[in-house]
């Protein structure tokens, strides 16, 4: 592959969905990628390293030791205001929780990618989505969100790059873009976004003040800790964190309806899942059964009303997932009840296939009706 | 002459450096971490790189070092400090990054994070506080603990059989190609404090040089932890400390 | 000859009585005051000002940094 040009226009390109992030990641002004190899994802770091973005950007791209230092470098990146960066797969996730956990409470900005892997422990290296709840609910220690966005496309694995830093900065949280074997291997049409300039320090002094930069000697030090040994301090910190989840709850929710308009049955699914499912609704349709697909974008914040709203609308939803059943608790808590809500899903590295979908559709949802 | 008199500002040969602020440090009397801050302050100013520097603390008895040297500080997890750095000191080439660690975050739960950070040649600094024991969470056993030391992990004293061998961490950094300055000094007395200030500057110095890894291992004492007095932590730190942690540079590159 | 004369003065609140100073003076000037500072401290005082010769030593080995030093040829 030639190295692409820097150039400010978008630029049409064939590649894998973790080429894509590598790609997206330097031409958005990221400035350091800190990783740790693991399959599905390791074209990601291979790709920054083949770009040598240190020779056009600026970028730095390091491989660390463990997936516990690369996050830790991301902290430190963080820190200091920087644009950065990691990526890893299902157990390199698990390892980094702790980093997470930090970032999240010290309220820094990053973009950390997990292409899911079938688990659990070491597991396969087949495509899955189980560390859904993982990624929604914390993962780490303590009380906080992750800003969770669920590609399906090699192109959405491009734009959520650029759009995962923005809402990280905007909200000064990490933000975690989970995808999955499927959207990081295959290869697809991709549209990159043009280059933008790396932050320069005057732009990080005056956007994100707290950067440990150095103290200048007009201002205090700014100290970067999660620390606070006195529980009404953190309460406080908890209940800032909180505030600013229901803000993003209420401002950047992202979902997509396919064949929505006249459902009477309703699948949900996300990232590969939801392709598989859309061909599934499109066979139902065929066969006179009016189903529709809500897939959504952001996992947190989760698209609660427009599900709560589809509760009056259609007969059943169906969520479908690679996994035991996850994401189906979230829809279950939008809907309360209101109409029948089951799971279909494959484990272990399997993705679905759209006529099982359709099969659950008819079995569990249709027939009852 | 009376000491009123020479209580002058033109007689002054000593004070407190600025770096180092009016709060005071929240560690036990007679603590040894409070010499090393006054140590870095002292270089920080000297170097006048106050505007500069940004530095690591770690977990343990010095997380709370941010409170006391008025530089930016970032504060990291158990042992992670040298990653912070490394991301820190790539980032922003020109400015002194240095991580503060004590001997459990460093050689115990920081281990990988220390060997790779040294082994890349990071250009850092690592200040390494090696007392033998983890004071903060009340004197338990640290890698660095002695053979025999008793701890509350280790009531009867650590053996070999049971608890393996103290760490000589600093001895194997010296041998990683990216170090360029490993030396072990103490604070113990005025010598010894002049020697590992003009020790901390030169890690310092290196790190701006981009020469590589520096650390500067500090043997110390936790008086608290050992159960004595200040002074008599002192003389049985250079009686049993210092034969298993002799001072003095074990590379200088 | 030259005589040369020192003063130190203790931050009283910053002192934690740990002694350092006492031990390190080598003219034996210090001493802990039987007197507590606010948080209970005996903090560190001269008691022989007489002897001091500014060397600065209590001040090195302080871990608070709460020792000052003046020195004067007299």
């Amino acid at each position: 592959m030639s190295n692409s040009k820097k150039t400010d226009k978008e630029e049409v390109r064939l590649m894998k969905g973790n080429e894509a992030i590598a790609h997206a990641a330097i031409r958005c002004g990221c400035d350091g990628y800190f990783g740790y190899p693991i399959t599905p994802q390791s074209e990601i770091m291979e790709t920054l390293m083949e770009q040598e973005p240190w020779n056009t950007t600026g970028m730095v791209v390091l491989q660390a030791e463990s997936e516990t230092s690369s996050i830790n470098m991301v902290y430190g990146a963080a820190c200091c205001g920087k644009k950065s960066m990691t990526s890893s797969s299902s157990p390199g996730v698990s390892l980094m929780q702790e980093g997470i956990s930090y970032i999240a409470c010290a309220e820094l900005p990053c973009v950390i990618v997990n292409v899911m892997r079938g688990g659990p422990g070491l597991g396969t290296i087949q495509p899955s989505q189980a560390d859904y709840y993982q990624s929604v609910k914390g993962g780490g220690h303590g009380d906080y969100k992750l800003i969770t966005l669920a590609p399906a496309s090699v192109q959405e694995m491009a734009d959520h790059t650029v759009l995962a830093f923005e809402l990280a900065f905007k909200y000064c949280t990490p933000a975690l873009i989970l995808a999955d074997g499927v959207i990081g291997q295959m290869m697809e049409k991709v549209i990159l976004p043009p280059f933008q300039p790396r932050l320069t320090e005057d732009e990080i002094r005056k956007n994100t003040p707290w950067a440990t930069l150095g103290k200048p000697a007009n201002r205090k030090p700014n100290i970067i800790t999660s620390l606070s040994l006195e529980a009404e301090e953190m309460e406080a910190i908890n209940l800032r964190l909180q505030a600013k989840y229901r803000e993003i709850e209420k401002n950047e929710v992202m979902f997509e309806e396919f064949s929505c308009e006249d459902a009477e049955y309703l699948v949900v699914a996300f990232g590969t899942s939801a392709r598989v499912c859309q061909k599934a609704v499109e066979m139902a349709r065929s066969e006179g059964i009016k189903a529709g697909l809500l897939r959504p974008i952001t996992l947190f914040p989760f698209p609660t009303i427009a599900l709560s709203n589809y509760a009056d609308k259609v007969k059943g939803m169906l969520t479908v997932e690679m996994n035991a059943g996850q994401m189906v608790d979230d829809v279950r808590l939008a809907v309360n009840g209101r109409v029948p809500v089951e799971f279909y899903g494959r484990m272990g590295g399997i993705v679905p296939a759209p006529d099982e979908v359709l099969e659950a559709l008819k079995t569990k949802i249709v027939k009852n009706n | 002459m009376t000491t009123t008199e020479i209580i002058n500002p033109e007689n002054l040969v000593y004070i407190k450096p600025k770096v180092l602020n009016d709060n005071p440090m929240h560690y036990c009397p007679g603590c040894s971490h409070g010499v090393v801050h006054k140590l870095i302050a002292e270089v920080i100013e000297e170097m006048d790189y106050q505007e500069k520097t940004i530095a690591i603390a770690p977990v343990g008895c010095a997380v709370f070092a941010y409170k006391y040297l008025d530089i930016d500080w970032q504060q990291a997890a158990h042992g992670r400090a040298p990653a912070l750095a490394t991301a820190t000191k790539r980032l922003l080439p020109d400015r002194l990054v240095f991580t503060y660690q004590g001997d459990g975050d460093l050689a115990a739960i920081g281990t990988a994070e220390t060997i790779h950070a040294c082994n890349r040649g990071e250009n850092i600094a690592i200040i390494f506080i090696n007392n033998g024991i983890y004071g903060m969470t009340g004197g338990q056993m640290a890698p660095t603990t002695l053979v025999g030391m008793k701890s509350s992990t280790s009531p009867n004293g650590r053996t070999v059989p049971l608890n393996g061998n103290p760490l000589d961490i600093t001895k194997l950094l010296a041998q990683l190609d990216g170090t360029c300055y490993v030396t072990r000094q103490s604070v113990h007395n005025v010598a010894n404090v002049r020697k590992a200030k003009k020790a901390i500057r030169k890690a310092f110095e290196n790190s701006m040089l981009g020469k590589g890894t520096s650390i500067v291992e500090v043997v110390s004492t936790c008086n608290s932890g050992w159960k004595l007095s200040p002074a008599d932590s002192n003389t049985w730190m250079v009686e049993n400390m210092f034969p298993a942690y002799p001072l003095g540079d074990l590379k200088d590159l | 000859m030259a005589k040369i004369k020192g003063a130190i003065v203790v931050n009283i609140e910053r002192c934690k009585g740990c002694n350092l100073c006492v031990v390190a003076c080598p003219s034996k000037v210090l001493s802990l005051n039987n007197e507590a500072n606010s948080k209970g401290y005996n903090y560190s005082y001269m008691e022989d000002p007489d002897s001091c010769v500014g060397c600065s030593a209590c001040a090195y080995v302080c871990p608070d940094a709460c020792i000052t030093v003046y020195k004067v040829r007299v």
